[in-house]
């Protein structure tokens, strides 16, 4: 079952070094411009994948390797974490 | 948002059981002392780090129960199956010590000057971070209109009963009690429906400022009610919970 973006809050600030959720993402398939905290999240595979809520694309894959995150953000063509949050 | 220190790290610390309270049978308040706490808005959550000795380590998120200002506590429902909750809600004691970061997030979050209506609507262990913006509205005097909808398995379950009863006054506080009612209920029961949100819901007109916070479904099935009633997608604010 799908969380949302507030479920990885912590670990966007630990990859981002700032406050994610307010922050728009466009989807890079569908166009839809949404904050992170409203996507789909999914925490249970091997690494933590965030989908499009519109079209259900993968926005972004973090997976943890050795300490190390690694993060696919392909699925995003724009990013704005300067968005007022209403 | 403004007005809250931007940091740009999170970091693990110790943090130090100060209190536990029961509030239902298996749902308990711990109220935690920070050494290094920024300030938290109402509607943050934190993550909470336990490692064993063979040094496997657990990380869930919970939502902040305390207002603005308040000492931070959290407030831990109890899943039978559960890794991290069992331990939280029937083992840990005062004077125990946990890792923790936060505060996190600054989208499910309400400050007085985003006023409202409020329409606050919670599922289960939900409530937890609109007790906080309804504690938060109340300290900081505010006379933002606010409406609480609750869905609970029944009044026992009913997560700060006394509390937000007392809202009553200046908050419009209702429970719907979906397996189980006393005798004489008159309140609502069932699952929160388009009948219920008639009744409780403000207008779109009013420009109201939703916060639905409880399971993925449950979520989906409010914010879909209250899109379908014209609230403005960026109006209507959620947060999904999953056990584990």
């Amino acid at each position: 079952m799908a969380l949302d973006g507030n479920a990885i809050g912590g670990l966007l600030t630990e990859i981002f070094a700032a406050e994610m959720t307010s922050a728009q993402a466009t989807c890079a398939t569908c166009g839809a411009v949404r904050p992170l905290a409203d996507t789909l999240v999914y925490l249970r595979g091997p690494g933590t994948v965030v989908r499009c809520r519109q079209c259900t694309s993968i926005l972004m894959v973090i997976s943890r390797v050795r300490g190390f995150n690694c993060v696919d953000l392909s699925g995003i063509s724009t990013l704005d974490a300067t968005a007022p949050s209403a | 948002m403004a007005g809250t220190a931007v940091r740009g790290r999170l970091t693990w610390q110790t943090a130090t059981v100060a209190s536990v309270a029961d509030e239902t049978d298996t749902v308990r308040t711990i109220t935690l002392d920070l050494l290094d706490w920024p300030g938290h808005q109402a509607g943050q959550h934190l993550d909470v780090r336990l490692t064993a000795e063979d040094g496997y380590a657990a990380e869930r998120s919970y939502s902040i129960a305390s207002a603005a200002g308040e000492p931070v506590a959290i407030t831990v429902e109890r899943l039978e199956d559960g890794e991290v909750s069992p331990y939280l809600t029937q083992e840990l004691r005062p004077g125990d010590q946990m890792e923790i970061r936060g505060p996190i997030g600054n989208w499910f979050t309400w400050e007085p000057g985003d006023g409202g209506p409020l329409l606050l609507i919670a599922g289960g262990s939900g409530v937890v971070p609109l007790r906080a913006i309804l504690r938060h509205r109340q300290r900081a005097g505010s006379t933002a209109p606010a409406r609480l909808l609750y869905s609970s398995r029944s009044l026992e379950d009913v997560i700060y009963r006394h509390e937000l009863d007392q809202y009553r006054g200046s908050a419009d506080v209702r429970y719907t009690l979906t397996r189980r009612q006393p005798p004489g209920w008159g309140g609502f029961t069932g699952r929160v429906d388009d009948a219920m949100l008639t009744r409780i819901a403000w207008p779109a007109s009013q420009r109201p400022l939703a916060f639905i916070c409880g399971p993925t479904q449950f979520v989906e099935a409010v914010a879909g009610l209250l899109v379908a009633r014209h609230y403005p997608e960026n109006r209507v604010k959620t947060e999904r919970f999953g056990g584990a």
